[in-house]
């Protein structure tokens, strides 16, 4: 049976295979080679001319509804999530390649050992959170005494899964120099600093301290899977390099929407894959239908030279070869002048450079040319 | 006719160097003076008459033409003393730095110059890269590897002023640096000597443009008003002169260098007058020049403006108001307009009579112009008609006025996707505007609030083959964006197709004729209900192309648990067979999906059309015969309705006040990730939320089946439950920045609460509905919500257009060639194969590139399971 189907590979792309298979399940061999015949038939009719403008017909095609798109960040009344922000912002972003999203998010799925396991997975998710000092404590400060005291709150310890030997430990580490006194659960430091904004400055660099989690990890949440099959974790900021290293995270299953360091850490397939789902997240988001071949058009323009460029004048605009078409876009009178003075030679190549001079665009009808004997 | 013989292959870039300038220069021009007492343009001043002529009746001394025809040459200025040129500052800055102050080589020992000058020459990608490295490694060498001299620091103050080691670097001095450098350094910093020599960007000599790109405007009071170039013309040759004068007298030094300041300032401000680090130069009344730089850059510049975007002829402007008597692929032109916009009709042996008949019509339809083979344009009057009749011949052009049928392009803006121009027939008519059938509104994103369109009338006849076939709106019918029918019926189309549609409508023979005859159908079918009625699916089934078998469910489709198919109780199930609505309803989903989607795939774009118009025209005929409308009583609900809405708003209320009660005492438990006040937040919405929509079924329970509106959101028409909900039973909360509203003074809202009053009514919560009316409170708590959609609105407007800019410079040169592949305008491939599969996106089904129906699959089985009832032949009707 499935042989009738291996036949027709490489003439049919995989998931149109997969549909005619789920379509004609159970149907008998005559009529699943029928069906195949009649989407081969269909799917040759459907190709995309030669000369097609492609590249405009995707642009104006994701173009065109950002005006019907929201530009506030949604919270989810009642859910545990993060607000993300959705819509035009977040769209914008995602184009511009930012270095950091504005929210940027992770989401760990972990081994299946300890997936299935909601409390085990609450337990890795706290750990985590990085925990600055002074959500955990209170800081005094005399500064008369030059003399600061750190009460740590043991119940907020515990939230986060901390000791407060540990929490007492690091703190020390961190600022590399003895408490002077520890009672209880206080710390007091008298680093004998004469003057009042040196002390200052050192009980800012206390507050800042981390006692545990991953560097760049605000929060963590625990969310079932869609799927029932256990829990993972969301996190507000993101680590891929450190969260990847941890014992326990299925790192096939990681998640970061942080473009930019996906392209560093996995490579440029996989940053091309991330400009695909997220932008297409924000469209469903938005109940907005494009077909992803436009989608994949632009992530693929972002890419195909080997590292992210943003679509604008940083990225793709900025860098194309015809002087016009760049002065033409934005920062006219510089591209002129670097023009002359490296001598370039504008070809005639693209479509502004010859709506410029006033020719026909080398797009649609206007690539075909008659040749005559 | 014109046809394109010359084909510009490419343009280069480079830097005028001075002996072109004046070799290409006309008139030395010496005097600030432009006219003399008699408004006659004097010699050797900056409208000489060498410069091209902008007066009407005066004659070009170079090239002998007038207004006009004279394209006009340029002159040139000599600067008494050299000025730098503020664009190529920073490049100066670079080589003054790079390069040796005594000997101009390169600041790079001999070895590291040959190995750049290798790996240059392996290279064939931009230099960039390598020069900047140069750059950087030659800055930090200050004893030159060639010579031994020792090199100053060079200090850079903005815009153009040099010091090195705090001694002043005049233009003269870096000049004669700048000679020194020799050419094959110069390769090596990303410099082209060949066309851009260092020492041209110092200035000796200074090209003055044509008074063609600088012309004067004559007021009404006689008074001349120079451009702003001119001005700033004037300006340089004034202390030009004065700077020569002072030399001559042999003036101190420092005399000389503050009028040579002044004399690099006007200069500068002639290139650019925004530079960073002087004050622009101003007109007499107080605003700043626009001199060069400011000509070409942004929105309103030479590019964007006059180079990117042209002016054309042929078209027309009005305001749209809708039709649905016309076809959808047709647009109402209104006789002025029509009289005024002309088609070119090439003379031939076989079209002359008709031709003819054009030039003799003094009245519409005529000719307005004839053009004889040499190119000039005739108008045609009454005194001339006659021989224009007699002189006509093949191979003259005549300008016919628009007619029935004739092809246009109409346009609206924004235009955000290539469904916002399409190709429309023209139809003439009465009124003064352009008329459009409603279901084309959409693709266009049009409405008849005051919307202005455009109309363009194509001129040759390859434009107007390519308007046909490829611009067509019926070809549009489905959109690239996701494969779906984007020019469908709506609003009142698909009430209309429901109320027609539904179960037991039937129609008396009189009016099923009206219907059938305005859908321009002949043809009526043997009446299918007693008494000699028609149903409505019957008369509805006539606009339906023969052979068309589809099964789906309609919008109203309640989702029952088992579906039952055609015996559906709600008539949700629709069916089509043979082209016969044999049940179902026909509501949005069909009218603006599958039902249109289907047609338009099998049959073609024509029968689609077809579909459309007919359609349309009978659902509007079926519903004005009914009758609907909506009034005030329409959101009226009863007394015992009021009270539950009522009861459902207290308990929630009590529901938000135990959380907030909770909260208080902070027991409230924390949702994770999240803070106290936020849970708190998130649950007092919920609730409301909720609480509002118990109020829309409590109403909708009471409304009729009936009430226009409830029908209109049901079918999807126009508004939705929300709409109904609010108008009859209660608007609910109102939000801003998606929370519940808490701005204010003194921790309250507004001064009817108490401080800290965190409670529905206290934050934004409307209890009444709109039929009721809502208290000053509510209105204004409405008011701040309202507000802030219409600021979003706005914002989000400016910025998804700068977004979609961006996205079409980026993506405009990709082109799917003819190997399959999707290349830039360099020929690099960005995609090996269009979208993995080379799939058109609006040939696409969704994101399938395939579908295949149930129906060819399943067909024999469905051939044994019924038989398909012949279309029953109706009588003729004439």
């Amino acid at each position: 049976m499935s042989d009738i189907f291996e036949k027709y590979k490489g003439k049919l792309p995989k998931n149109i295979i997969e549909y005619v298979r789920k379509k004609t399940e159970g149907r008998s061999a005559k009529e699943i080679r029928k069906a195949l015949e009649m989407a081969l038939e269909e799917f040759q009719k459907n190709q995309a001319e030669p000369g097609e403008a492609v590249g405009i017909v995707a642009a104006q095609s994701i173009g065109e509804p950002g005006t019907q798109m929201t530009m506030r960040t949604f919270h989810y009344a009642g859910v545990a999530e993060l607000a993300v922000p959705q819509g035009l912002p977040r769209f914008i972003e995602i184009v511009d390649v930012r270095r950091e999203p504005s929210m940027p998010i992770m989401e760990i799925h972990l081994k299946e050992e300890i997936k299935t396991d909601e409390d085990k997975v609450i337990e890795f998710a706290e750990r985590l959170e990085n925990v600055p000092l002074e959500d955990v404590a209170e800081i005094d400060e005399d500064f008369a005494k030059r003399r600061i005291t750190i009460i740590f709150n043991e119940k907020a310890l515990n939230e986060h899964a901390l000791t407060l030997e540990e929490a007492m430990k690091k703190t020390e580490k961190e600022l590399r120099r003895k408490a002077k006194e520890k009672v209880d659960n206080a710390m007091i430091f008298e680093p004998g600093f004469a003057t009042l904004r040196s002390l200052r400055r050192f009980v800012d660099r206390i507050r800042e301290i981390k006692l545990c989690g991953i560097k760049g990890i605000k929060k963590a949440v625990v969310l079932p899977e869609p799927d029932g099959s256990g829990w993972y974790i969301q996190t507000e900021g993101t680590n891929l390099v450190d969260v990847l290293k941890l014992e326990g995270v299925d790192p096939t299953n990681v998640f970061s929407n942080n473009i930019k360091e996906i392209e560093k850490v996995l490579g440029i397939e996989a940053a091309r894959n991330v400009i695909i789902h997220e932008a297409k997240a924000v469209l469903d988001g938005q109940g907005l239908k494009v077909n992803p071949r436009h989608i994949m058009l632009v992530a693929d323009v972002m890419t195909y030279d080997g590292t992210v460029r943003p679509i604008g004048r940083q990225g793709v605009s900025g860098l194309k070869s015809s002087v016009f078409a760049r002065a033409a876009f934005e920062e006219t009178v510089k591209h002129l002048h670097t023009a002359s003075i490296k001598g370039h030679k504008d070809e005639l190549k693209g479509v502004t450079e010859n709506i410029i001079v006033g020719q026909p665009i080398p797009v649609g009808t206007g690539i075909v040319k008659l040749g005559m004997k | 006719m014109q046809y394109i013989q010359k084909k510009v292959k490419s343009i280069n870039f480079g830097i005028l160097d001075p002996e072109t300038i004046r070799k290409m220069s006309q008139v030395r021009v010496v005097t600030p003076d432009t006219y003399d007492e008699d408004g006659y343009p004097i010699e050797g001043g900056l409208m000489d008459l060498h410069l091209g002529v902008i007066d009407p009746g005066l004659r070009c001394k170079t090239c002998g033409q007038r207004m006009v025809s004279c394209p006009g040459h340029f002159g040139h200025i000599e600067l008494v003393r050299p000025v730098l040129h503020v664009g190529y500052v920073k490049m100066i800055y670079t080589l003054l730095k790079t390069t040796c102050k005594s000997c101009g080589r390169l600041l790079l020992p001999p070895d590291q110059i040959d190995k750049y000058k290798k790996l240059l020459l392996e290279s064939e990608e931009e230099t960039d890269d390598a020069a900047i490295e140069i750059i950087e490694q030659s800055k930090k060498i200050n004893k030159c590897p060639h010579c031994g001299a020792k090199q100053g620091n060079i200090k850079l103050i903005k815009p153009t002023t040099f010091y090195e080691e705090k001694q002043r670097l005049l233009p003269s001095d870096i000049r004669m640096r700048m000679e020194l450098i020799p050419d094959e350094d110069l390769v090596l910093l990303g410099i082209d000597p060949k066309v851009a020599r260092p020492e041209w960007t110092i200035l000796t000599v200074l090209p003055v443009p044509p008074v063609t790109t600088r012309p004067s405007i004559t007021l009404e009071t006689g008074e001349r008003s120079e451009d702003d170039l001119t001005h700033k013309l004037v300006d340089i040759l004034r202390i030009n002169q004065r700077l020569r004068d002072n030399i001559a007298a042999g003036a101190p030094q420092l005399i000389i260098e503050d009028l040579w300041d002044l004399l690099q300032y006007h200069v500068t401000t002639y290139f650019n007058n925004e530079v960073s680090g002087i004050p622009p130069a101003r007109h007499r009344s107080g605003r700043p020049l626009k001199t060069l730089a400011q000509r070409l850059k942004g929105k309103e510049g030479r590019f964007r403006y006059n180079l990117s975007g042209k002016r054309v002829n042929f078209s027309a402007r009005t305001v749209i108001s809708p039709d649905p008597n016309l076809s959808i692929n047709e647009v109402g032109v209104p006789q002025a307009i029509a009289e005024e916009l002309t088609v070119p009709e090439y003379v031939t042996e076989w079209n002359i009579n008709k031709l003819k008949k054009f030039i003799e019509a003094d009245k519409y339809p005529k000719a307005n112009y004839v053009i004889r083979p040499d190119g000039r344009r005739k108008k045609v009057t009454d005194v001339n008609r006659e021989d224009l009749l007699k002189e006509i011949e093949p191979g003259y052009i005549i300008e016919r006025q628009l007619m029935d049928g004739d092809i246009v392009l109409f346009n609206r803006q924004p235009s955000l996707h290539r469904l916002s121009m399409m190709t429309h027939l023209v139809k003439v008519l009465p009124g003064k505007t352009f008329r459009l059938h409603p279901a084309v509104c959409k693709p266009y994103n049009a409405d008849f609030d005051g919307d202005e369109m455009n109309l363009h009338v194509p001129q040759t006849e390859e434009a107007r083959a390519e308007a046909l076939e490829l611009m067509l709106v019926q070809k549009q019918i489905i959109t690239p964006r996701f494969g779906a029918p984007i020019i469908v019926g709506e609003e009142d189309f698909v009430s209309g197709a429901y109320l027609m549609t539904q179960k037991g409508v039937s129609f008396s023979r009189r009016l099923a004729e009206r219907i059938l005859i305005k859908a321009g159908i002949t043809k009526v079918p043997k009446p299918d209900v007693e008494g000699d009625r028609f149903s409505g699916k019957l008369l509805f089934s006539q606009a339906l192309p023969k052979g068309l078998n589809l099964e789906y469910k309609s919008k109203i489709c309640r989702d029952c648990e088992k579906c039952v198919k055609d015996k559906c109780p709600y008539d949700a199930y629709v069916k089509i067979r043979n082209g016969v609505l044999k049940t179902g309803v026909i509501d949005k989903v069909s009218y603006q999906g599958i039902l249109v989607d289907t047609i338009f795939r099998k049959y073609g774009e024509e029968v689609c059309r077809d579909f459309m118009d007919k359609s349309t025209k009978m659902v509007l005929i079926a519903m004005m015969s009914r009758g609907f409308t909506i009034g005030l009583k329409d959101s009226d609900i009863p007394e015992e309705a009021r009270k539950e809405i009522k009861a459902v708003i207290e308990r929630a209320e009590a529901e938000v006040n135990e959380f907030i009660r909770k909260y208080r005492e902070g027991i409230l438990k924390r949702i994770p990730g999240k803070t106290v006040e936020q849970t708190l937040e998130d649950n007092i919405m919920a609730i409301l939320g909720k609480a509002r929509m118990e109020c829309g079924e409590i109403a909708a329970k009471y409304l009729d089946v009936g009430n226009p509106a409830m029908v209109m959101s049901r079918v999807g028409a126009r508004g939705s439950m929300l709409n109904v909900t609010q108008m009859s039973a209660c608007v609910g909360q109102q939000a801003v920045r998606g929370g519940r509203i808490m701005r204010g003074y003194r921790n309250k809202t507004l001064p009817h609460f108490k401080e800290g009053d965190i409670g529905i009514r206290a934050r934004g919560f409307v209890e009444s509905s709109f039929r009721t009316g809502l208290t000053p409170v509510e209105y204004f708590f409405h008011a701040m919500g309202g507000r802030e959609g219409l600021v979003d609105k706005g914002i989000r407007t400016a910025k998804s257009g700068y977004m979609q800019r961006r996205l079409i410079n980026a993506l405009q040169d990709l082109v799917l060639r003819t190997d399959g592949t999707v290349r830039d305008a360099t020929d690099t491939v960005v995609q090996f194969v269009y979208g993995d599969d080379g799939a058109d996106p609006m040939k696409c089904h969704g994101d399938y590139a395939v579908k295949l129906s149930d129906e060819i699959i399943y067909l024999d089985e469905r051939e044994k399971e019924e038989e398909y009832e012949e279309a029953e032949e109706g009588e003729e009707y004439e």
